[in-house]
This record gives structure tokens, sequence and C-alpha cells, in this order.
């Protein structure tokens, strides 16, 4: 284990002294040190905590500090001036954005990827077991609005099942439309995997099948601002290497 | 809460420096975040923003909803406001407390309170439904019910304080004089304290106007239903920032309108 440790330090230790003989950046200590600040989609929160705190762990004297949010929140906050490292997005056109107003160091790299599902309460006391199922009458079902990832995906998941459902409400994010199947409110909701997975025994998951459903992409990038890219991205690294098991601990496939 | 007061009448005090530099940086703060708005607004795309129908039907929804949660307000707060000024039971201060706590309550929390009462599940929701078939979450009347939840404090602080500051010896002129007590209530009481009624009034209905949390928790978002002002301007943000500064500046216009209107013309501003 020692070993281990050591060894993946080394790597990106050497990793992290090559990219800055590549790049403009001012040659760093052979040692990582300091401090990064990741902005990271809400989803990313339970996985990413645990990530960060393995990182720490593995690289004494650094500290990764997380600002976790709504993707869309995220980028206008960088966009407005907030000072970060890396940005980790719940999917592309968020991405895309910070791409295009040029707030990137490099290209983005997709690190995972989600599952939609469908959110029932415990038990599954309406006996829902397909998309087709929430069109049924009577039954209270909650999206995502359309405007934010989870409702696009939905969505398009529903289109692809040629499934028309009116939604009670649309939540302004994924976690409100899994409290409210959680406190019994609705009977059904479209979440991610790993939404269902967080929530615990409140509330099951019913699988939606490959060919209708949508899968979400994850990419992860090193901002154009950031004041310590060594450390950036042996961040980065460390979440496409050790980070995959973390994240399919908590539901996320890799890519 | 700051409550208009006669003034008394002495020379003009003059300001020593410090207070006007003080004053000017507090001023300041609340200015400068009006002004970035108004700089960022897209003036020439502002009215086709303003015309779309979901901006009208969250405008029309959020009048609705504000006038309404002002109604049950005014109706349950005032007698709420007479209770604590002028009565004394044991657990008073406590029961004050407790229904002037949405004000400092996070307004989510409170809308997970409101589910966890007038929900499907909820202590109250559960028979609601199943004796009347009432849902209140994800309906109209469950965003009322939200922002009557956060925005009543409001009154009732602002009328206690006035019932309490009352010259109480007009009350007791008319008793003697044979008035019953729902009369002097009706033609002594309310109108005396007729300012601190209008300016409990224009806060709880201010504050159910920007009310966000509670409603979006409470009673869900969708557009013509539940989906106000506030919860436009937020999920407007997400996809279409230029829109959601021109609804911010109806919101303000309106609200800044009222505010100052109702000033003016009831509470004698000098």
């Amino acid at each position: 284990m020692r070993a281990r440790v050591v060894g993946t330090l080394g790597l990106i230790a050497m990793a992290a002294l090559c990219n800055a003989c590549g790049t403009s950046a001012p040659p760093s200590s052979p040692a990582l040190s300091g401090t990064i600040t990741v902005f990271a989609a809400s989803s990313l929160n339970a996985a990413y905590t645990a990530i960060g705190s393995e990182f720490q762990k593995s690289h004494l004297g650094t500290m990764v500090t997380f600002t976790f949010g709504g993707s869309s929140m995220l980028v206008s906050q960088i966009q407005q001036g907030a000072i970060g490292d890396v940005f980790a997005s719940a999917d592309q056109p968020n991405m895309q954005k910070l791409i295009n107003a040029g707030l990137t160091a490099e290209s983005p790299i997709v690190f995972a990827r989600n599952d939609l599902e469908i959110v029932v309460g415990k038990g599954n006391p309406k006996h829902i077991t397909s998309l087709a199922d929430l069109a049924r009458s009577g039954l209270v079902v909650v999206l995502c609005a359309p405007a934010v990832p989870c409702g696009r995906y939905a969505a398009q998941a529903l289109q692809k099942a040629g499934v028309t459902v009116t939604p009670a409400s649309q939540e302004a994010d994924v976690r409100a439309v899994l409290s409210k199947v959680a406190l019994g409110e609705a009977d059904a909701g479209i979440v991610y995997v790993t939404d269902v997975k967080a929530a615990g025994t409140a509330v099951e998951g019913v699988a939606i099948l490959p060919p209708v459903n949508v899968v979400a992409e994850y990419p992860i990038v090193i901002l154009k601002d950031s004041q310590n890219r060594a450390l950036a991205r042996a961040f980065i690294s460390y979440v496409l290497t050790d980070g995959r098991r973390i994240l399919a601990r908590y539901g996320f496939t890799n890519p | 809460m700051a409550l208009p007061t006669r003034s008394h009448r002495r020379a003009r005090p003059s300001a020593p420096l410090p207070i006007v530099i003080l004053a000017g940086a507090g001023a300041a703060f609340f200015i400068l975040p009006l002004v970035g708005l108004l700089l960022r607004t897209p003036w020439t795309s502002a009215w086709h923003e303003l015309g779309s129908p979901e901006v009208l039907a969250a405008l029309r929804l959020s009048l609705l909803a504000s006038f309404s949660a002002t109604a049950i307000a005014l109706s349950l707060g005032v007698p709420l406001a007479w209770t604590f000024a002028r009565l004394t039971f044991p657990g008073r201060s406590v029961l004050r407390a407790v229904t002037v706590l949405p004000m400092v309550l996070p307004p989510v929390v409170g809308g997970v309170a409101l589910l966890l009462a007038f929900g499907r599940r909820g202590l109250l929701g559960g028979w609601l439904a199943t004796t009347f078939g009432i849902h209140l979450p994800f309906t109209t009347a469950g965003a009322i019910i939200a922002e009557t939840f956060v925005a009543m404090p409001f009154l009732v602080i602002t009328v206690e304080a006035g019932l309490r500051s009352m010259d109480t010896r007009f009350e007791d002129a008319a008793r003697t004089l044979g008035a019953s007590r729902w009369t002097v209530l009706w033609r002594v009481t309310l109108p005396l304290v007729r300012p601190s009624l209008v300016a409990g009034a224009v806060l709880c209905w201010a504050r159910a106007l920007g009310e966000f949390g509670a409603t979006i928790t409470f009673a869900g978002n969708f557009p013509g239903r539940t989906q106000t002002m506030p919860l436009a301007v937020y999920l407007a943000l997400e996809t279409n920032p230029d829109a959601a500064i021109v609804l911010s500046l109806v919101l303000l216009a309106v609200s800044l309108a009222v505010l100052i209107g109702l000033r003016d013309r009831w509470l004698g501003a000098s």
C-alpha cells in the first residue's frame, strides 16, 4: 500500500515537472504543494469530497477545496471572475460555454458518465416499471426544468421512448426532484443513478433500458486563470486513475 | 423593526463627518448593485423579453399570490398581533418566537416544514387530501401558503409594535362611554394603529413578492401555476441571463413603486 502510494506520488510529481517544462508556467518544485479550488457539479458532491480527501492523504501538504453547484451556475460564476483552478461539469454544453469564453487552459477530458433512472418511493408503491408508466393518469411526476441538464436529458429519454408526461412541477435541480419523491409528494421522477444511490433507503431506482436511456458525460478541465496548474493537473490525473474507483462506488460509470 | 415615529421638533442636527462618510458607504452598498443591474440591462431587447407569455404569466401569478398572501396575513396576523400585545398567558413569548421564526429560518427549510405539515403525507395534508380532496403542493394555493408563511411575521411584529406603543387611554375612554369591545377594536384601536397596519401589510406584501425558497420547495415550479417571478428569474439565469435581468428589473420597479408610493401616501413620511 505504502509503496503504491509513494509510486503514485512519484509519477504525479514527474508529470508535474514535465508539464512545468512544457508550458510557460514557472518551474515548480518536485513536491506538489499549495491549494487549488475545484468547481464541480452538484451531482459530484459526495464522490469528489471523497476523492479530495484521498488526494490530500496521498499528497501531504496540498489542499483541495470544492465549490459545488449547478454546472450553469458555476459557469456564470467563473465568467464573472470567480477564481479557481479546475472545473468539472455535469454536461458538455456548459463546458462548451467556458471554452467559447476562452477561460479553459486545454481541452477537457470526459472522466465519468451517469445514467438516468426513474426514482420512485420506497417499495415502488405505484408499480412503475418503465418510462411508459409515467404517463399514467393520477400519477404525480416531477421532472427537472428543461433549462437544466437533468431536465434536458429526461426530455430526450421520454422522446426516445415516445412517452408524453405532464409533470406536476419542473424543479430547479435534480436534488429537488429527489426530495419531492423521498418526501412522498411525488410518485416518480427522472434523476441520475448516482442520486438514487446517494439518497439511501428513502427511495428506489427503476432502470431505464439502454436504447432509451440518455447518458450524461462529465468533462473536467484546468481553468486558464489557475495559479497552481501543477497541482490542478495532478488532481485531474488522480480523478482519471484512482478516482475512477471512488466514482464507481457512487454510481458513476467509466467513459 | 424601524417604524415611523412622530418627529420631535428640534434644530436640524449638524452631522459629524465620520457619520456622513459611513452613511454614504452604507447607501452606496445598496445603490451599487442596482446600478450594476441597470448597466447590464439589454434595453433594446427588454420589451421583447417582457412581452413573452411566460413572463406575463409569472408576473400575473406573482401579483395574485402576493396579494392573496397579504390578505391572509391581514386576517390572521392582526388578531395574532393583538393577542401578543394585549393578552398575557403562559407560553406567550415562546408562541411569539415561533410565529416570528420564518423571518430567520432559511426559506427552503420553511418549505420542507410546510411539506411535512401540508404535504400529501404531512400532519394535516393527508387528512385534507382524504377528507376534502385538497392537494396543496404543486398548486397556486400552495404558492400562496408558502408566501404567507414567510411574509406574515413581518406584519405581525409591525402591528404588534404599533399596538404596544399606542395610547390605550383612548380605548379606556371609549369603553367608559359604553362602547362594546368589538366597537372599540373597530372604531378606536385599528384606526389608531393604521400606520402600523399599512406598514406591516406593505412589508408583508413586498416579502411575499420576492419569496423564492419556500415557494419552490413547497409548491414546486410550473409555469402559470406555481412559477412566480423570483422562480422565473432563477431559472432564466441558467439559460437566458438577459431575460433574468429584465425580469429582476420588473420585480424591482414594481416593489420600489409600491414602497415609495405607499410610504408617502399613508405613513406621513417627511
